[in-house]
């Protein structure tokens, strides 16, 4: 279980960009977190990820503390993350990534799996450099791939997964994430705007201005959002609506 | 053979106690094995030290290993090597290259290589340099390659210094003949005071004959390295020159890529790029478990090995 305890974040010009987060994020769900644009949703990844430091709150994974710990030390903890964007490599192949995300070597068959699931060939793809000869929706499949690799990982964080993926691949980024669904020692949370991700959510986030607007199971709260979007008015950005 | 050298040849030749087919060990200046094969006659060179290595023309699927160690300080070891290799020949030629020192004095290597490669010859040339040892003398391996393709002869050179090595001066020039293609990888690693430099010079005389430069290269602590290649696009051809550094502490390195088109269809690029690790790339491998120095070592080694 993930509990984030009044969290606050800002720019180094000191403004504002997470106020007071607090949530529990329960074991074994699949969480989606949305809301308009520049509202937060990112930096609360990187937080819980280590890639920035809260200025104030405080954050437990399965009821241990771990709000000083730094990036590496959270990956071993279980923690793994999908960049939104993806990072380049000159001379680290699509097989090399994987097996520093697998800890181990990988067979053709796990390498199979593993690709299979972000709508790639093994076969085609192990040996590429992970550089930019990769297109964008390549790049950020294979970074999707090096989450779905990570051993032991009990908490996976996807920021924007559907970005640049065909609709055909996208279909078996769904089925992936129901099989991570279906493990109940492993949470996903997903940062995302799409309707068909936020169709499979245990629980919905919404962040909005740095705040937590709403959060709920998605019987709850999708209907709302959905009724808002039919409506051509977006919820999210109209303050306290929901709180 | 002595210790040091059999640690050397492991390290620069993938020596496992015995090369197969032909060969020649030099140890400190003298021969210290020397094998020829039915296809490939290695001779010593009369007047210089050094050898003359013959490739009969359609030898097919052999290799010929010419690794030098000098294993101790107060050596300063210069040889002359030629190869020819006859036409239509499809061969790999070893030359690795380690130096150790215990002692104050510089230990030195310097091999001067004349390749002829006569119409349709294919050679994989693999060279590794590595430095060992405690004593402050300096250790240093100086290269010069002299290269000459006939038509349609190909040679691909790989060439790594995998550390260890505080000074090495690189010298390598080139003549192409019609359709002939040269390939050139090299990867530096320099650390602490150490220097490298490379200079490359490559002729395109030939119609449709092609070069490709590529200089991988990482400098840790203070060391300094320069790269310069010139290509000369003598005729209709391609050549391409590419130098991408990593620096890493207060490595530094001075890229110099020239192109001189003498041709109207002479189609030349160069491109050089020199940086520190992206700040991105050790925190995604970060995010895989590393530390920040295990992410360090993998992208570089990573770099190095492409």
């Amino acid at each position: 279980m993930l509990v984030l305890e009044h969290l606050a974040w800002g720019l180094p010009d000191g403004e504002p960009i997470l106020k007071d987060i607090t949530l529990t994020l329960p074991t074994g769900k699949l969480i989606v977190v949305t809301g308009p644009n520049g509202g937060g949703k990112t930096s609360l990844a990187k937080l819980i990820a280590g890639l920035e430091t809260p200025s104030s709150g405080h954050i437990f994974l399965d009821g241990e503390e771990i709000t000083s710990l730094d990036i590496t030390q959270r990956a071993r903890k279980g923690i793994a993350y999908a960049f939104q964007q993806p990072v380049h490599f000159k001379g680290l192949s699509v097989q090399d990534l994987l097996e520093l995300a697998a800890e181990r070597k990988l067979s053709e068959d796990e390498l199979c799996t593993i690709l299979g699931q972000v709508g790639l060939c093994a076969q085609d793809y192990k040996n590429r450099q992970v550089d930019a000869s990769l297109s964008g929706g390549e790049s950020k499949r294979i970074e999707i791939a090096t989450v779905l690799a990570r051993k032991n990982a009990g908490l996976l964080i996807f920021d924007e997964p559907e970005a640049g993926i065909d609709l055909w691949s996208f279909s078996g980024l769904i089925d992936a994430f129901q099989r991570i669904q279906a493990k109940k020692q492993t949470s996903a949370l997903i940062i995302s705007h799409q309707e068909r991700i936020l169709q499979i959510a245990d629980e919905i986030v919404v962040i909005a201005g740095g705040k937590v607007r709403t959060a709920g199971p998605r019987e709850e709260i999708l209907p709302t959002l959905l009724k808002e979007e039919k409506a051509g008015r977006c919820p999210l950005e109209r303050g306290n609506s929901y709180e | 053979m002595n210790k040091i050298t059999e640690a050397l040849l492991e390290l620069v030749s993938d020596w496992k106690g015995a090369f197969s087919g032909a060969y020649n060990i030099r140890e400190d200046g003298v021969c210290a094995g020397r094998q020829s094969s039915e296809h490939i006659k290695i001779e010593s060179k009369e007047g210089a030290p050094g050898l003359v290595i013959h490739i009969a023309p359609y030898t097919k699927n052999e290799t010929v290993y010419i690794p030098a160690c000098v294993t101790h300080s107060d050596v300063n070891d210069l040889v002359y090597n030629d190869f020819y290799v006859g036409e239509g020949a499809d061969v790999t030629i070893v030359a690795g290259c380690g130096v150790h020192s215990d002692g104050e004095e510089e230990a030195r290597h310097n091999g001067i290589h004349r390749f002829f490669v006569e119409k349709g010859a294919h050679v994989l040339y693999q060279e590794k340099h590595a430095g060992s040892g405690t004593g402050a003398g300096l250790r240093r391996i100086d290269p010069v390659s002299d290269i000459h393709l006939a038509e349609d002869a190909v040679l691909e050179m790989d060439t790594v210094q995998i550390g260890g090595v505080d000074r090495t001066d690189r010298k390598t020039t080139a003549q192409l003949a019609d359709r002939a293609r040269l390939i050139i990888h090299e990867s530096i690693l320099t650390e602490e005071e150490q220097t490298a430099k490379s200079d490359f010079s490559v002729s395109i005389d030939g119609e449709d004959a092609a070069v490709d430069l590529v200089s991988r290269s990482v400098a840790k602590g203070h060391s300094h390295q320069d790269y310069h290649s010139r290509i000369l696009g003598n005729n209709r051809c391609t050549g391409h020159s590419e130098c991408d550094a990593i620096l890493v502490g207060s490595g530094q390195v001075n890229a110099a890529p020239e192109l001189f088109a003498g041709h109207i269809d002479a189609s030349l690029i160069h491109e050089a790029a020199i940086g520190k690790i992206a700040g991105e790339q050790i925190i995604k491998l970060r995010t895989l478990g590393l530390t920040e120095e295990e992410a360090e070592e993998r992208i570089i080694q990573g770099f190095l090995q492409n």
